[in-house]
């Protein structure tokens, strides 16, 4: 995936950091402007000693911390924060210890999803006269501002408020005059290998005065004072740099506060950032933050607890130039996918689930790019591992499927997962897995037969398909055979 | 630098075959090519690496010809395409005739397309040429078009190549995601390029957001990024799209259908390719726009594209959840703008099923649902497969119920249009254009078991195939364990055996000892001089291994050939030395510039004393030292020297080693093997010697002139007097009138 969400904590390092870098930082609010802004996480809190030595030392770091108010929320990626009774404000520092200690570790369930609260963030409690609410996002056809009067917890309700205005992705041929420094077509292989492959001199820039920042942020908006306009205009103009010259799709302040010195403060914020962009923004990202070595934290999405299986094909995926995904529904499912292609994954689960058996599949997993025939393996050693953990006496179902590969030698990536059925060989039977397998493309009758062969060889049912059979056939085959199980009936449910 | 070079037609057996067209840049007016295997210009670009060729064909010339008149009407290239000739209104990107500029070179995916072009009748192959950024100018890749080789010119920068092949309106952009951007942008203002296909995966949002930018301003189409291309079906295949020629042949690609395809993924496009060619007469086009957020170009924008297309009749549109492209062609279905009927699916259905915040639907907006819900109608436009499918099928789209029934769907969309009279019947296209039969490439044919052919080469030391490379079946790792050496590895090189330990070490031994012998021998000599002239390292190595021969180290092989038949004919030493003394030839093996009786070689006393530690048994020594001791009386520097120890107690080595019968002795012998120890051991000497005088940065050697002695002959007679002697010769020849009968000038 392309976009990904960092903490609030991480947001506001990168929003600041790089506002400093491009001279922005003029007119900030104090706290934030001096980086007011504290993590407690629970791998720092075990890690250092007792708690309260992890506090001292945080304290000693941040003295602020024992003499301002503070206000303390989870920083876990989701919202509402407030509605969900999750924010102390105007607390002291010992109070905000005993806010922590009370939740971390504890699961709750925001928005309909249960998660483990792991990570908090701490901040000085900024009086303010002023809630508005900043959005910046990208568009197709460039980045789309929003800006209301109105911010805070209550801005949905507000919405018809909130101004909106594009702001078109710049042509770059039309920028610079002349062809200078582009001509050359194979130039940009030229500036990669100088670690470059950004134009700056193309980011797109909008000034305080610009017909966009005016259009959402007008002089005759009663309810933004006159005094306010354009530090607020200043400030949006910024984070638009900022937020363009990060490579961020998503930059939100709710509320953005205006403090009692008349200065911008982002109270709250959210900050998506195009992980497409991370070979050429690795300097400005990752010495955004105080997280490990200086690389940034993509932490999960809320609720999102990975499984030890997971990880290891995260890591997989992370080291090879294919692509190995691997999600993990329900480990007592019957129905488990190894499927070719981001495309033709997609599709084997929604067959599964339009037939009736969602309930059932045990997974999502997808394997595209032309893994190395080692990667299949470990890959499908990993599934394996998850099809066969739970040998209850019912019929399994494996589907090995895919579309018809453009490039991808079929035989070669299914000599991995030959190589991993073997490994399995007994375990496969005691779970009583079935596999079906569906797939074509460069030599697939090669790998067909193999598929075909190895079933003999283990003494499992392997059943074989070529692209003569509806790619999704051997969905419906797969849950016959579980209907058909004598040992018990499946859980058949609408989605 | 090229300024117009067509393809160049090679043919193997015919060498060149066609140019059609050549021009040089260079101001020497130099312009050539060849016609039908004849050269026809009889200055064949000297700047030009082509030239190469122009040896190849010892034709006379040809008088030369204006580039003008230079017509190769059977192989030239197609003109271009005349823009929206077909009525289309500018939708049509792809035709017979397209040719594309490639960049950065992939050659499968380039084969791919030429595989293509051939099974599906196009006259000419559709890369125009390939863009290799920093290569020379003037170079060239091989591909096959199909039995025949054709080069492809190669040039360094798109500007060039567009230049070259002004017809070339497609810009396949095999880029990597980093410097995707900047070849695109390039591109982009090619007054030429119309198309542009975006192949990489990860390009950034912002570099996609610009180029669409600047796309839009100039008019030009973008497919991609993240893409695998598309395929007009018999026209024009854009890279590694539709697969194999198998696949091709089996989905109908070779010939034009009547249906319109659009897709985000490539696997899914190939896959329904499949699908059309059995429900429908075939694909038309097929694209895959790409999976990322913002593709160059929409499903929409597609579909819009085969709405104006004649020749398709049907659409067909698999979409998936997230953005809202789908809803826009729903609307326009709605609208009365897309009037041809449409077959969609949207995967993508099982997402409930998943954890919510795994998949992330539609835009980033605080509001995204509300900010969506664009005509007010309160259904809100969520990016979910389901609402997506309901819009379409609201809009009057056939929508199956799910995936499954998606072949179906289109099968009957294709029934009532063939019911309407508007298409024939499924299969009636393909009498019509049978494809062309591709020939087998040679490692898929040897593959699958079609082919087979005698080696080229057969090797029997040595395996690097397997998990680890093999000495003569002994793996590496054995090797490498303590109680193997390097006499080990020569062993099984060389000879194809596991030597006894005695013998190994004596290998070990007469490699040390043979290492090297100061600088004033012949070899080190050479090597020094050639290293202080500057040469590189294996130069002044080689200067110096090319001295060893009959006078200097080379006389291990032939030293213990002599002295083994000797004794084993048991010929007495005397009669030896003076049988090769009568047929004047030295005994090898035998005397040294310095050493005496008296001041024996230090090398030749250890290793004899080894030997005698260590082997079995010495008897070719012995009789070597029986020589000497006659040799000596003759003189006291005809000692038994360094050449003849090794030589001797080799072949007591390799009679006692039990490994070798007597013709394998014999055989190692003639093969000169020998000679490779003395080889092997002085290269670690004279490695030495290089980089000593290297790392002294030793100066250019000159021989001084007082080491000289110049002892010049008479002058030769006068050249002029020569002139006229001949002269004179010839006239009394032809006064004789036998005009320069046994005249031999």
């Amino acid at each position: 995936m392309a976009r990904k969400k960092v903490r609030e904590y991480t947001g506001k390092q990168l929003l600041l950091r790089q506002l400093q870098r491009l001279g922005m930082a003029g007119n900030l609010g104090a706290s934030f402007g001096a980086g007011r802004c504290a993590q407690v996480a629970a791998e720092n809190l075990s890690t250092s000693g007792t708690p309260d030595g992890f506090y001292a030392a945080l304290a000693a770091a941040h003295p602020w911390l024992t003499t301002t108010r503070l206000v303390i929320k989870p920083d876990m990626l989701f919202g509402k924060r407030g509605k969900n009774n999750l924010v102390l404000l105007n607390a002291d520092y010992s109070a905000a210890q005993a806010f922590i200690s009370a939740r971390m570790g504890t699961d709750v369930e925001v928005g309909g999803v249960t998660g483990t609260l792991s990570s908090f963030v701490i901040e000085p409690f900024v009086p303010h006269s002023a809630e508005y609410y900043l959005n910046i996002a990208t568009d197709r056809a460039g980045d789309v501002l929003r800006f209301g009067a109105a911010g805070g917890v209550d801005i949905e309700e507000h919405w018809d408020s909130v101004r909106e205005v594009l702001v078109r992705a710049p042509d770059p041929t039309s920028l610079d005059g002349g062809d200078e420094g582009r001509s050359g077509g194979s130039g940009g292989g030229g500036h990669d290998a100088l670690g470059g492959g950004g134009h700056p001199a193309v980011l797109p820039t909008l000034s305080a005065s610009s017909v966009e920042v005016c259009a959402v942020i007008p002089d005759d908006d009663p309810a933004i004072p006159a005094d306010h306009v354009p530090v607020l205009r200043e400030f949006l103009a910024s984070c638009y740099a900022v937020y363009a010259s990060l490579d961020m799709t998503l930059l939100e302040m709710n509320p953005l506060a205006v403090d009692e010195a008349g200065a911008p403060a982002p109270l709250d914020i959210r900050v998506e950032l195009d992980t497409y962009a991370a070979f050429k923004n690795g300097k400005l990202w990752g010495g955004s933050t105080v997280t490990g070595g200086g690389s940034l934290e993509f932490p999960e999405p809320w609720g999102r607890a990975k499984c030890p299986e997971e990880t290891a094909v995260d890591a997989l995926d992370e080291n090879s130039g294919a692509s190995m995904k691997l999600s993990v529904l329900n480990p007592a499912g019957r129905i488990w996918t190894m499927v070719a292609g981001g495309g033709a994954s997609v599709i084997y689960a929604d067959t599964v689930v339009d037939m009736g058996y969602g309930a059932e599949l045990g997974n999502y997993a997808e394997y595209s790019g032309n893994p190395k025939q080692n990667e299949t393996y470990m890959y499908a050693r990993t599934l394996l591992s998850l099809v066969t953990a739970n040998p209850d006496g019912r019929r399994r179902v494996l589907l090995v499927g895919g579309g018809v590969a453009n490039f991808t030698d079929v035989a070669a990536t299914f000599t991995g997962i030959i190589q991993a059925l073997k490994d399995y060989h007994g375990k496969l039977q005691a779970a009583r897995v079935r596999v079906l397998v569906r797939r074509g493309g460069p030599n697939y009758k090669a790998g067909l037969a193999m598929m075909e062969e190895v079933g003999r060889e283990l003494a499992i049912s392997v059943d074989v398909y070529g692209p003569e059979t509806n790619m999704t056939k051997i969905v419906e085959l797969g849950i016959d055979w579980i209907k058909g199980d004598p040992a018990g009936a499946p859980v058949p449910a609408a989605a | 630098m090229m300024d117009r070079l067509s393809a160049i037609w090679y043919v193997p057996s015919q060498r060149i075959r066609v140019v059609s067209e050549v021009r040089c840049l260079e101001p020497c007016d130099c312009v050539g090519g060849y016609l039908r295997g004849r050269r026809v210009a009889p200055v064949f670009l000297p700047h030009s690496p082509f030239s190469c060729f122009a040896t190849a064909e010892q034709e006379p010339l040809l008088p030369p010809l204006v580039c003008s008149t230079l017509s190769v009407a059977a192989m030239a290239p197609p003109p271009a395409p005349a823009q929206t000739a077909d009525g289309s209104g500018g939708a049509s990107l792809f035709s017979p005739t397209t040719r594309a500029l490639f960049y950065n070179y992939k050659a499968a995916s380039v084969q791919r397309m030429l595989d293509f072009d051939y099974v599906c009748r196009r006259s000419a192959p559709s890369v125009a040429a390939v863009i290799t950024p920093g290569a020379p100018a003037g170079g060239f890749v091989k591909a096959f078009f199909g039995s025949t080789e054709v080069a492809l010119p190669v040039f360094p920068t798109t500007a060039a190549a567009a230049a070259a092949a002004p017809d070339a309106d497609v810009f396949i952009n095999f880029a990597s995601y980093r410097s995707a951007y900047a070849s695109s942008l390039t591109a982009v203002q090619v007054p030429s390029i119309r198309t542009l296909v975006i192949i990489a995966e990860g390009v950034p949002e912002r570099h996609t957001k610009m180029l669409i930018a600047a796309a839009a301003a100039a008019g030009k189409t973008i497919i991609g990024p993240a893409t695998v291309g598309g395929v007009q079906a018999g026209a024009f295949k854009i890279g590694d799209a539709a697969g194999t020629v198998d696949n091709i042949v089996t989905c109908k690609l070779h010939r034009p259908g009547s249906v319109g395809f659009v897709s985000k993924s490539g696997g899914l496009s190939n896959e329904m390719y499949n699908v059309l060619a059995r429900t429908t007469d075939g694909l038309f086009e097929g694209i895959a726009v790409g999976g990322d957020a913002y593709p160059g170009t929409t499903l929409a924008d597609h579909v819009r594209r085969f709405q104006a297309l004649p020749q398709v009749k049907l659409i067909v549109v698999l979409g998936e959840l997230g953005g809202d492209d789908e809803y826009i062609i729903a609307d326009e279905l709605a609208a009365g703008s897309i009037t041809k009927p449409l077959v969609a699916w949207v995967s993508g259905t099982c997402a409930p099923w998943f954890n919510a915040a795994e998949v992330q639907f539609g835009h980033a907006g605080a509001k995204s649902t509300s900010a969506n819900d664009a005509d007010g109608s309160g259904n809100a436009r969520d990016g979910s497969a389901s609402t997506k499918l309901a819009a379409l099928r609201a809009a009057g789209a056939t929508v199956p119920e799910s995936f499954e029934g998606f072949a179906d769907a289109i099968s009957g969309a294709y029934a009532k249009l063939q019911a309407a009279g508007e298409v024939g019947d499924k299969d009636a296209a393909d009498a019509s254009v049978a494809p062309r039969a591709l020939p087998a490439d040679y490692p898929s044919a040897l593959r699958s078991g079609a082919v087979r052919k005698t080696t080229n080469i057969v090797c029997t030391i040595s395996d690097d195939r397997g998990e680890e490379p093999t000495y003569a079946s002994v793996p590496l790792s054995e090797l490498m364990t303590p109680s193997y050496g390097v006499g080990d590895a020569l062993s099984l090189l060389w000879f194809k055996k596991l030597l006894p330990p005695w013998a190994s070490r004596f290998i070990e031994l007469v490699l040390v000892t043979a290492a090297d012998h100061g600088p004033c021998v012949s070899g080190a000599h050479n090597t020094i001089v050639a290293a202080r002239a500057g040469k590189d390292l294996i130069s002044s190595l080689c200067s110096g291994l090319l001295t060893i021969g009959p006078r200097f180290g080379g006389a291990v092989d032939a030293a213990a050939i002599a002295f083994k038949d000797a004794q084993e004919r048991g010929v007495p030493p005397d009669e030896f030395v003076e049988g090769l003394k009568k047929c004047g030839r030295r005994v090898e093996g035998i005397g040294h510039r310095i050493k005496t009786a008296e001041n024996r070689d230090k090398r030749v006393e250890l290793l004899s004393r080894y030997a005698a530690e260590a082997f079995p048994s010495t008897h070719v020594l012995a009789y070597a030292k029986s020589v000497e001791a006659y040799t000596l009386t003759k003189a006291s520097n005809l000692v038994l020297n360094i050449d003849g120890c090794i030589g001797a107690l080799f072949v007591d080595m390799l009679m006692t080693a039990d490994q070798f019968s007597p013709a394998e002795v014999d055989e190692v012998l003639e093969l000169g093997a020998l000679n490779g120890i003395f080889v092997v051991s002085r290269s670690i000497g004279l490695v030495g010697h290089a980089l000593d005088q290297r790392r002294m940065k030793q100066p250019l050697y000159r021989h001084p002139w007082d080491d000289v002695l110049y002892a010049s002959p008479e002058r030769p007679p006068p050249r002029e007097h020569y002139v006229q002697a001949t002269a004179a010769a010839a006239a009394a020849a032809a006064a004789n009138g036998a005009a320069g009968e046994g005249l031999d000038d």
